[in-house]
């Protein structure tokens, strides 16, 4: 059984009874040890929980005027909602041209020319292979190099340009992977009653595959955007002003507050990411109900040699 | 003229360095083992968690995974160096390069743990539930059910994602560079600005984490396949 099927295998199990592969429906005995074990457990996250405000208001974490920034009107406008629009920009940006990046590449390599699929599946497998950050560390500072040693005056390259290319570069190779198993698993009895009704390889792609891959690769596609929006965060290691940047290193500086600030700005990330894979999941609901495609749901994308990937 | 296109392509400043290269590999893998074991430990408390009968625990493992599977890894790590060890003042070793090491080593397991919990959860997931039915109807208890029916196939069935996120581990560690901890991504920066950012140190480094990484991804995609069930 091959990994996406491994993925995808929870989904058709999804069982409607209290019972799980574990454990049966509870019994009177197993329901007094369930809730001794709940009580225990409340006890133990409690703890927990005092220990690390304790921690806090030892260092002074709690102090009203360490968490006031964060409701003030100015210190929205003029420094987080711009760190914001930041991040979403250059996600933005970068999330278009990674759908371009892939499919171009993602058809590639399902190319019937050989030269097109070796080339396209150098560039995917070197792109997922390597960091992001040495990426966006060689985009901004290697053109300048190339260009000197070419006699030419370098060009500085914007901070917002090295992140979202970066990005592209990583997320579209991953997502060359997501379109190729897309089409894969379209069922190959669409493609030949396609060419037995006499369209052409364009028309097969065009008319039949694409349409039905794009339906079930919906879900896989914007999980991979939240990734794709969470890696957008580097842009605090080359100083692009994100949302990192703003509501973390400027207020963090301002303000002295930098652990407040670092929950605060955490706290919008996760809402913002929550959102799109609440999207993700409500698509791939509807897909499983429609019947407007024939191919099963493409789960995560896919690693050199195989495996699911979550990152 | 000449000189400086060759000077592009010229692998003299990767031999140079060479060292100092290999040195900070070593970090980058001295940094995913180390958080790959802890990962590991963390991530399998949390998908025990998530699957226990005790919705409590359940909340618990849920928050958690909510929490630091949406939260960027710069951040965890920014909060690792700013928030604990600066702001709280813990310290784990007074020599600060052992302290950065293991800030880092917390941060990137706080983070992957997360996802480690995930690809165990939907490993006992694949489990049918008829098979423990089976394994129950036939007299077996819940350590026996556990450990002879659900397990087996559920580590199977895990192989693969595992492997994937020892992969990403092992890239992720270059966003150590925010924790301040030196490995192969603050080796390759500090030879842009020594050197020159030519693409021969880019490949370099590429390669060296190509050399990582394939053989890694390789290998699980194999033993995934050998150890598949046949369902």
């Amino acid at each position: 059984m091959s990994a996406i099927d491994a993925a995808r295998e929870p989904r058709r199990r999804r069982r409607t009874q209290a019972a799980s592969v574990l454990y049966d429906v509870p019994g009177p005995r197993a329901r007094i040890r369930n809730n001794i074990l709940t009580l225990v457990s409340l006890l133990v996250f409690a703890i927990i929980a005092y220990f690390v405000v304790r921690r806090m208001d030892a260092a002074g974490q709690w102090d009203a005027k360490l968490w006031e920034p964060f409701t003030r009107h100015d210190v929205w406008v003029n420094v987080i909602l711009p760190g914001l629009w930041g991040t979403l920009a250059v996600s933005a940006v970068a999330a278009v041209g990674a759908m371009i990046f892939g499919v171009v590449f993602g058809l590639g390599r399902l190319s019937d020319h050989r030269l097109f699929r070796w080339v396209s599946g150098a560039v995917v497998e070197f792109f997922r292979a390597i960091p992001v950050l040495l990426l966006i560390f060689f985009i901004q500072a290697g053109p300048a190099t190339i260009n000197i040693a070419f006699g030419r005056i370098p060009v500085p390259i914007p901070a917002f340009v090295a992140v979202a290319v970066g990005l592209i570069l990583y997320n579209g190779s991953v997502l060359a992977e997501v379109f190729r198993a897309g089409i894969n698993a379209v069922p190959r009895g669409q493609s030949e009653a396609a060419y037995s009704l006499g369209l052409r390889k364009g028309g097969v792609m065009r008319l039949i595959l694409l349409p039905q891959a794009v339906t079930a690769m919906m879900p896989a596609i914007v999980s991979q955007l939240v990734i794709l929006l969470k890696d957008s965060a580097l842009g605090w290691i080359i100083s692009y002003p994100d949302l990192l940047n703003a509501a973390f290193r400027q207020v963090g500086a301002n303000f002295g507050n930098p652990l407040p600030a670092a929950i605060v700005v955490a706290a919008m990330y996760i809402v913002i990411n929550l959102a799109l894979s609440y999207l993700a999941n409500w698509l791939e609901r509807r897909n499983r109900r429609s019947r407007r495609t024939s191919a099963r749901t493409v789960a995560a994308p896919l690693q050199p040699g195989d495996p699911a990937a979550p990152i | 003229m000449g000189t400086d296109i060759y000077q592009l392509i010229d692998p003299a400043p990767l031999i140079k360095y060479g060292p100092d290269i290999l040195m900070s590999f070593w970090a980058t893998i001295r940094l995913t083992l180390v958080s790959a074991v802890f990962a590991l430990i963390l991530g399998t408390v949390l998908a025990a968690m998530r699957v226990s009968p005790t919705p409590v625990l359940r909340a618990g493992g849920t928050l958690y995974v909510n929490t630091f599977r949406n939260t960027p890894l710069t951040l965890v790590l920014l909060f690792c160096s700013l928030g604990l060890s600066d702001t709280l003042g813990i310290k784990i070793s007074e020599e600060p390069s052992v302290n950065g090491y293991w800030l880092a080593v917390i941060g990137l397991t706080i983070y992957h743990a997360a996802f480690v919990c995930e690809a165990l959860r939907s490993g006992v997931n694949t489990v049918d539930p008829g098979q423990s039915e089976a394994a129950r109807s036939i007299g077996l208890t819940f350590f026996q059910t556990l450990r002879t029916v659900v397990l087996p196939q559920a580590f199977r069935a895990v192989i693969a994602p595992l492997g994937s996120l020892l992969i990403a581990l092992t890239k992720n560690t270059t966003i150590v560079i925010v924790a301040g901890y030196w490995e192969a991504s603050a080796q390759m920066k500090q030879m842009f600005d020594e050197v020159a950012a030519t693409p021969a140190i880019f490949i370099g480094f590429a390669l060296g984490f190509m050399v990582l990484t394939l053989p890694t991804g390789f290998f699980f995609g194999w033993l995934a396949k050998r150890k598949a069930v046949v369902r």
